[in-house]
C-alpha cells in the first residue's frame, strides 16, 4: 500500500492510528491481570479496616504521594534504610495505587510501627519540631478537624464494587472469615463500618486525644499498618523472586 | 482558486484562535508562577504558611494541571485549529461547538484547580481530576475530534498534510488514554476510588503517564512544528518520506514506554524489560522529528541571526533532541536506580516541557499573533529579551535539577567503610537546599520571560484595536 493512500483518506488514516496505538497497552496491559504470578501468593495482606481506609483518604487528599513514594526497591542501601524490598501483593486492595514517583521525603512502604503513635503526630503538626531539617508542611489543621466518618459505609461500598472484599452478604463475610480469620472478617463487615471505625479510635487513641475522632487519627492509624501485614520470617529467601 | 480574493481572516475562524491563544498566556503565567511558588516552597518551607490551600502537596496539581493542560492544552487547540484550517483551506467544521471546546476546557481546568486545593483529587498524577470533570472532559473532546475530522473531510486538498497526521494521533491516543486511566466508582460527586488497585493501577497509570507525555506533549506539538517551522523557514518539511517513518514508529512505539517510570518496582520484570528495550528504540524516531525539523532550516541558517521566532523554534528543537536521547538513558534500569525518585526526573521533564513545549509554542505564537490580529509585532527587540530569559532560565533549571538528583541518588547509595549507608536521608535534603534555591530562580527567569511576552502581545493587539476603527472609517468612505 503507498502511503498517499492512507493521506488521502481520513478515515483509514484514523483506523490505522487507532491500530496502532493500541498494540502497546494491550501486550503490556491486558496479560496483568491473567497472569497468576504478577501478584505473589503470601499471607496476612488484608483490606484496611474503616479507620485505616478514612486515613487513606486523607493520605491521598494532601497529596502525600507526591514527596513519599509507598515501593521499596530490592537494593541495598533500601534494604538498610526501608526494609524489606515491596510485594505486589502488599497493594492488591490499594484503589488507587499510591507507589508514587519521587522522594523528596522517604519512602513510607514500611512506615508502619516504625515510631510511636505521638512521634507521628507531632511530626505531622509541625515536621520541625522533631527533624529539624526537614521540608514538609506543617499539617496543624488534622488534628483540630474532627473526622467525617457520616459515609465510611458508602466508600465501603463503592471500594466493594471494584473488588475490595468488604461483606455485605453473609456468604462473603463467611468467605472473608475462612480466608483472614473472625477478627478481621468482623472489621470488613460493612453493615458495622462505624462502630468499628469509633472501637479502633477508642482502643488504639493514635491522635492522643481518648475524647476525639479526628482527622489524625485516621491517618496515622493507616500509617501505623503500612507496611507490617506480611511476615516475612514466614518465607524462605528466594521465595519471593519466584514470582518476578 | 476562489478563496483566494477573500482576507484570510474572513475566510478562515480565527476568533477561536484568538481565544485559545489568549488562554494559552494566561495560564502560562497562572501555571508558571504557582511552580515558582512550589519550588520556593522545598527551597522555604515556612512559605506553606499552615494554610491547606497552600501547601505542596495540594498545589503540584495545580502547577501541571495548569501548566500541562492549561497552557499546553489551550496552546495545541489555538494552533490545531488554525493549521487544520490553513492546510485544508476549508473553515473551522461546527463553530458552534468549537465554541464550546472553549468554555469546556477553560472551564474545566479552572474547576480541576480549584477542586484541588479543596482536596478534591483522584491521586493519580497528571490525572488529578474527579470524575464529574473527567466526563466534562471526555464530552469537550469528542467535540474536538468531530470538528477536526469534519473540517479534515471538507478539505479542499486530497492530501492531508503531515502536521494533521500528528494531531489526529493525538487527539485519538488521549482519547484512549483518558478513558481507560480513569475508570472509577464514585462514592459521591467529588470522590471515586480507581477500578483498578496495585500493580494493575500502577501499569495503566503510567501507560497514560507516559503517553501524556509522548502524545499531548510530543506528537502533537511535532503537529505545530511541522507547520509553523516550515511556514517560519519559508522553505518546505526537510524530508517527506522521514516525515512518514517517524510518524509511524513514534505513535506505535511510544505506547509501549510506560513502563519505565515502574523499574525495580513490584511490576513484572518482563514488563519493564519490554518498556526499557522500546524506549531506547524510540530515541530513533523521536530523533528524526528533530532532525527533520531542524534540517529545514538549511540553506537558510542565517535566519538564526535575523529573526528571533526562528531563534525559538530552532532552539526548542534542540531542547527536543536532548530530551529524548536523556529519556531513553534514564529509562535503562542501571541508570533509573539511581535517577528513579529523585529531582534528576524533575530537572528531565522541564528541559522537555520548558525547553521543547514552550518555546515552540512561543515560537509559534509570535508566528500567528500578527496574522491573527493583522498587526505587526509591538517589539522585535522583546521576542528577544524573551528568548534569553526564557534559554538562561532553563540552563538553571536544569542544571540545578542534575546537581540535586544526581547528588542524591549517590548519597542515598553510598557506605562507609563498615558496609553501613554513608548518609542519612534528611542529610540528603539539606544538600539539596542550594540547588532547590537554584531551581526556583531558573523559573522565576522564565516567568519574567513569558510576562514580557505577555506585554509584548498585549501592545500588539491594543494597537491593533486602535487602528481598527481607522481602517473601517477608510473602508467606509471608499
Amino acid at each position: 500500500m503507498r502511503h498517499e493512500h492512507i493521506e488521502t483518506n481520513s478515515g483509514l488514516m484514523i483506523l490505522l492510528i487507532l491500530f496502532v496505538i493500541s498494540i502497546g497497552g494491550l501486550v503490556e496491559i491486558v496479560p496483568l491481570f491473567y497472569i497468576n504470578e504478577t501478584v505473589e501468593k503470601v499471607d496476612g495482606v488484608r483490606p484496611y479496616t474503616p479507620l485505616e481506609m478514612r486515613g487513606r483518604d486523607i493520605y491521598v487528599r494532601e497529596g502525600c504521594y507526591l514527596c513519599h513514594s509507598q515501593q521499596i526497591r530490592p537494593f541495598r542501601d533500601e534494604w538498610l534504610r526501608y526494609g524489606h524490598y515491596s510485594l505486589a501483593a502488599e497493594s492488591q486492595y490499594d484503589h488507587p495505587f499510591q507507589w508514587g514517583s519521587k522522594r523528596t521525603g522517604p519512602d513510607l512502604a514500611r512506615v508502619g510501627g516504625k515510631y510511636s503513635n505521638q512521634w507521628h503526630v507531632q511530626h505531622l503538626v509541625a515536621p520541625r519540631s522533631v527533624v529539624p531539617q526537614s521540608i514538609m508542611p506543617n499539617y496543624p489543621w488534622l488534628l483540630n478537624t474532627d473526622l467525617d466518618y457520616s459515609d465510611v459505609a458508602d466508600r465501603m461500598r463503592a471500594l466493594r464494587a471494584t473488588g475490595v472484599p468488604y461483606s455485605v452478604t453473609q456468604a462473603e463475610y463467611d468467605a472473608n472469615v475462612t480466608k483472614f480469620g473472625k477478627a478481621i472478617a468482623d472489621q470488613l463487615d460493612i453493615s458495622q463500618a462505624q462502630d468499628n471505625l469509633l472501637q479502633q479510635a477508642r482502643e488504639k487513641d493514635f491522635d492522643g486525644m481518648p475524647n476525639r475522632v479526628t482527622e489524625m487519627e485516621a491517618l496515622v492509624a493507616y500509617l501505623q499498618v503500612l507496611g507490617t501485614m506480611v511476615d516475612f520470617n514466614k518465607y524462605d529467601e528466594g521465595y519471593f523472586a519466584t514470582f518476578r | 482558486m476562489a478563496q483566494s480574493s477573500a482576507l484570510p481572516a474572513e475566510q478562515y475562524n480565527y476568533d477561536i484562535v484568538r481565544k485559545f491563544t489568549i488562554m494559552a498566556m494566561v495560564w502560562a503565567v497562572l501555571g508558571m508562577s504557582v511552580g515558582v511558588y512550589i519550588a520556593s516552597e522545598l527551597a522555604w518551607p515556612f512559605l506553606n504558611f499552615d494554610i491547606p490551600q497552600l501547601t505542596f502537596g495540594r498545589l503540584r496539581p495545580v502547577h501541571t494541571t495548569l501548566v500541562i493542560f492549561g497552557f499546553g492544552g489551550s496552546a495545541l487547540f489555538a494552533t490545531s485549529y488554525y493549521v487544520v484550517q490553513r492546510t485544508c483551506q476549508a473553515r473551522l467544521a461546527f463553530p458552534w461547538l468549537a465554541e464550546f471546546t472553549f468554555w469546556g476546557w477553560t472551564g474545566g481546568v479552572a474547576l480541576g484547580a480549584l477542586t484541588y486545593v479543596s482536596g478534591i483529587t483522584q491521586g493519580r498524577e497528571y490525572a488529578e481530576f474527579e470524575w464529574p470533570l473527567d466526563i466534562a472532559i471526555t464530552l469537550v473532546w469528542v467535540s474536538y475530534f468531530a470538528i477536526y475530522v469534519e473540517t479534515l473531510r471538507r478539505r479542499s486538498q486530497p492530501h492531508i498534510y503531515v502536521a494533521n497526521w500528528f494531531f489526529l494521533a493525538y487527539i485519538l491516543a488521549v482519547a484512549l488514554l483518558h478513558i481507560f486511566n480513569n475508570l472509577a466508582v464514585p462514592v459521591s460527586l467529588t470522590k471515586s476510588y480507581s477500578l483498578f488497585a496495585g500493580v494493575q493501577d500502577a501499569m495503566t497509570q503510567w501507560w497514560y503517564g507516559h503517553n501524556a507525555v509522548g502524545f499531548f506533549l510530543t506528537a502533537a506539538f511535532l503537529g505545530m512544528m511541522y507547520y509553523f517551522v516550515p511556514k517560519q523557514a519559508g522553505r518546505p518539511v526537510y524530508s517527506y518520506r522521514l516525515s512518514i517513518i517517524h510518524f509511524w514508529a513514534l505513535i506505535f512505539l511510544y505506547m509501549w514506554a510506560g513502563g519505565h517510570h515502574l523499574h525495580w518496582t513490584s511490576l513484572p520484570d518482563w514488563v519493564s524489560t519490554l518498556a526499557a528495550t522500546f524506549s531506547v528504540i524510540l530515541l530513533m524516531p523521536s530523533w528524526g522529528g528533530m532532525i527533520n525539523g531542524i534540517m529545514t532550516l538549511s540553506g537558510a541558517w542565517d535566519k538564526l541571526r535575523s529573526d528571533p521566532i526562528m531563534l525559538f523554534l530552532i532552539t526548542s528543537l534542540s531542547f527536543y533532541g536532548m530530551s529524548t536521547f536523556e529519556g531513553p538513558l534514564m529509562s535503562l534500569k542501571s541508570v533509573n536506580a539511581l535517577s528513579h525518585y529523585t529531582d534528576w526526573t524533575v530537572g528531565h521533564v522541564h528541559s522537555g516541557a520548558l525547553g521543547w513545549v514552550a518555546l515552540v509554542s512561543f515560537g509559534s505564537f509570535y508566528h500567528l499573533i500578527p496574522r491573527l490580529w493583522d498587526r505587526k509585532i509591538y517589539s522585535q527587540t522583546l521576542i528577544y529579551v524573551h528568548f534569553w530569559l526564557a534559554t538562561i532560565g532553563i540552563v538553571l533549571y536544569i542544571v540545578s535539577l542534575w546537581v540535586a538528583g544526581i547528588g542524591q541518588g549517590l548519597m542515598l547509595r553510598a557506605f562507609d567503610d563498615y558496609g553501613n549507608l554513608a548518609y542519612t536521608f534528611i542529610e540528603t535534603v539539606e544538600f539539596m537546599h542550594t540547588p532547590y534555591v537554584w531551581r526556583a530562580l531558573g523559573g522565576a527567569f522564565f516567568v519574567s520571560g513569558v510576562l514580557v511576552m505577555v506585554y509584548n502581545m498585549a501592545m500588539t493587539v491594543r494597537a491593533a484595536r486602535r487602528e481598527q476603527p481607522v481602517i473601517e472609517a477608510k473602508l467606509a468612505k471608499a
